[in-house]
């Protein structure tokens, strides 16, 4: 599949350097002849989002930790140095406090998309779980991330959350001081999420390599579910189709994302962090992030902690076990109308949690979230393996050529090829 | 089509499950400030100029007793987006002020204040405040972002998007607080105030603060243009951040035309 090796370099000093180390050939073979599949749709652009936004928040970030100070008497403050007397300072942290949301929006697309087509069935699952571990470390980050401007919200949702782990039996309350340096969210903490949250955009790079790899490896899966099965009919080399289809996606997602720093910079965030940390005032409502919402819905639905505790992680684990918990042939949902239901179910599930998450934990709002969990389970462990056994699907097309041949009525060959 | 045929029935499935477990929304304890018209909202605002001023005004003469404004330096006073007092106008303010320092020997002094200094504290620290005050008055430099409401779903979707963005929550709680002392015999009880009983007695009163340009002294227009004033403290770069916006998106729509042309191009020859 991986189109390399065929590549000479034009100019002279590029042979030279490509017979030693042959890079331009890795890029070129990655990013340029790269065949994709030709009936990919907009649904497919988010992974060149999220390749941007990783950047965005790489050079905001880096840019923001010039001006920071990580100690509990000055961090309050720098920040609000750094919207007041650093030059482009404010547009630096709106652009990186949006920016963290606007990846979520992008990730959340991407995972729906796999849901939906079946992107994480064989010969993906590799690709799957690595996905599965970046959204692992993206929720990391971001959680050490708010953490830093050392606000009310800050300092208590570190202090909920960094709480959880004395749920384990034995060894809890040991883990628990462990990671916060001491007997409280304090100094050590924020200084250790610092140092964290600067490192592990670095990992998340490594791990976005082993993605692209594993996915130039296994090739793109495609709205019809089916494989490649020949190059010159059913693909087109990246560039320029996929680079100009990513490119207008992408400018068309920086409009939305500008909106979010330019107008309404302070929409997705919360008031009580404009309020410095304050260990003896606890907030009324203690609220993570938006898109941790679902996550701490589910938590919050269980009675026991420790139970709390499994369930919001067991969440996220359960996806990495989709490839063999889903037992149907076929990959895409358009040729499964059972499916198709469950599935949309399932996403306005995911926005129901959201909004649960959001409430307070008490009467009719923990009946509705501890039904919603349930679904969000049964979605995976129970619907997924059965439905693969009873459902009947639709005829599915034999080639990715006639699929398109069915949607525009005509082919055209591979051009570059 | 196909596609909407599934959607539509998820939704029926999961609207009928919301509404059998509709949770009894606890009866709001608190109701939400009333929207005040502001020259700085929406893509387009600007602060009015002679308002900022005012609001100053009333800041300094009344609230400055209790409430500090740390991260405020004289100097912002004239910055460009801001009140805009002149440079001569600021020096004549900030010597106003007596500044703690320390002389070339080490030894603390006091000097005249000069434009790049902060407002000094009433209180050396926060408990002394409190020793006054009851509870210590909150510093009110970003007071305007820490303060804010919901106004439930489905609207707080609408307060996002363009036309109808609705950013002002923060700055209509303080008006709404200043002109909340509704009840004649409680100073200390506030129609906005979670709870009601606050530690701040009515901070104004008509006529309280003479302004110059013949603005009428109610107790109303007090309260909008400090509110205003604390709005701009905590944005003193919302006219900046705004105007970027307009040419940054000018700039992205015309980009995304021509990346659409081009795309649509490219692919013509595919299917
Ligand atoms: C006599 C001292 C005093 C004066 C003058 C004063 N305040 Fe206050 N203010 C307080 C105290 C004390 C509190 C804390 C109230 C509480 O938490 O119960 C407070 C609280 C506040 C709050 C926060 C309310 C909340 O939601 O927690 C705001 C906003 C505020 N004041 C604005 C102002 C403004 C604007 C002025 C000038 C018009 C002003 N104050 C004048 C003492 C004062
Ligand atoms: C930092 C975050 C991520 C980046 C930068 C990233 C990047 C990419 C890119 C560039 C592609 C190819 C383009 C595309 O198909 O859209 C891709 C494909 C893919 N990604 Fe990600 N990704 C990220 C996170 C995730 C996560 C969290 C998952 C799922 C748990 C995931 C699952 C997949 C799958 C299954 C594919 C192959 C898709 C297909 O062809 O159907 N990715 N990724």
């Amino acid at each position: 599949m991986s189109g390399h090796s065929t590549y000479v370099p034009q100019s002279a000093i590029g042979r030279w350097f490509e017979s030693r180390l042959p890079i331009l050939g890795l890029m070129h073979g990655s990013f340029v002849s790269y065949p994709t599949p030709r009936n990919l749709n907009y649904m497919w652009t988010f992974g060149a989002m999220l390749s941007f936004m990783l950047v965005a928040q790489i050079v905001t970030g880096i840019a923001l930790a010039m001006h920071y100070t990580p100690h509990v008497d000055f961090a309050f403050a720098s920040v609000e140095h750094i919207m007041r007397d650093v030059n482009w300072g404010w547009f630096m942290r709106y652009a990186h406090a949006n920016g963290a949301s606007m990846f979520f929006i992008a990730v959340y697309m991407h995972m729906f998309r796999g849901l939906y087509y079946g992107s994480y069935k064989a010969p993906r699952e590799v690709l799957w779980i690595l996905g599965v571990i970046i959204f692992l470390l993206m929720m990391a980050t971001a959680f050490m991330g708010y953490v830093l401007p050392w606000g009310q919200m800050s300092f208590w949702g570190a202090t909920v959350i960094t709480n959880l782990f004395s749920a384990i039996p034995l060894v809890g309350e040991a883990i628990t001081t462990w990671l916060w340096g001491g007997f409280s969210v304090d100094n050590p903490t924020l200084n250790r999420f610092f140092s964290l949250h600067y490192l592990l955009p670095f990992m998340l790079v490594g791990i976005v390599i082993l993605h692209v790899w594993a996915l130039h490896v296994a090739g793109q899966n495609n709205p019809a579910g089916v494989e490649v099965k020949n190059v010159q009919r059913d693909t087109v080399p990246f560039t320029p189709y996929a680079t100009a289809k990513d490119g207008f996606a992408l400018v068309v997602f920086l409009i939305f994302f500008a909106w979010f720093i330019f107008y309404v910079p302070n929409y997705l965030g919360h008031a009580d962090n404009y309020i410095d940390a304050n260990p003896l005032v606890t907030p009324a409502h203690i609220v993570p992030e938006w898109y941790f919402l679902p996550f701490y819905a589910i938590l919050r639905a269980i009675p026991s902690k420790l139970g709390g505790v499994i369930a919001m992680f067991g969440s996220i684990a359960v996806l990495a076990f989709l490839p063999w918990l889903d037992t149907s042939k076929v990959k895409s949902a358009s040729f499964r109308p059972v499916y198709k239901v469950f599935f949309w179910v399932f996403v306005l599930v995911a926005i129901g949690l959201g909004y649960l998450g959001a409430m307070p934990a008490e009467g009719g709002y923990v009946i509705a979230a501890r039904i919603l969990t349930a679904y969000y389970f049964g979605f995976f462990l129970l619907i997924m393996p059965l439905l693969g056994m009873f459902e009947t699907p639709k005829a599915v097309p034999a080639t990715i050529a006639d699929a398109v041949l069915a949607k525009h009525g005509n082919v055209v060959m591979n051009p570059a090829e | 089509m196909k596609t909407f045929k599934s959607i539509f029935t998820a939704a029926l499935i999961v609207g009928a499950a919301a509404m059998a477990t509709a949770p009894a929304n606890a009866a709001g304890e608190v109701e939400n400030p009333s929207r005040q018209s502001w020259s700085f909202a929406g893509p387009f605002g600007k602060f009015d100029r002679a308002q900022l001023q005012r609001g100053f005004q009333v800041y300094r003469e009344v609230c400055a007793a209790c409430h500090t404004l740390n991260r405020v330096a004289f100097r912002n006073l004239s910055e460009r987006g801001g009140p805009e007092f002149s440079d001569s106008q600021i020096k004549a303010l900030a010597a106003e002020y007596r500044i703690k320092d320390f002389d070339d020997k080490g030894e603390p002094i006091e000097r005249e204040g000069r434009a790049a200094d902060r407002f000094p504290r009433q209180f050396v620290n926060a408990d002394a405040a409190a020793a006054v005050h009851g509870v210590a008055p909150p510093d009110l430099s970003v007071i305007a972002k820490a303060r804010g409401y919901s106004r439930g779903f489905p609207l707080f979707i609408l307060d996002a998007l363009p036309g109808m963005a609705y950013q002002e929550h923060g700055v209509d709680y303080l008006a709404a607080l200043l002109m909340g002392y509704t009840n004649p015999d409680d100073l200390n009880w506030n129609r906005y105030f979670p709870g009601h009983a606050i530690k701040m007695a009515k901070p104004l009163s008509a006529d309280q603060v003479a302004y110059t340009d013949g603005t009428p002294t109610t107790e109303a227009q007090y309260a909008k243009d400090v509110s205003a004033f604390l709005f701009w403290a905590a944005e003193p770069k919302m006219e900046e951040r705004k105007r970027t916006g307009l040419n940054v998106m000018l700039f992205l729509l015309v980009f995304a035309g021509l990346m659409y042309f081009t795309k649509k191009k490219i692919w013509a020859d595919v299917h």
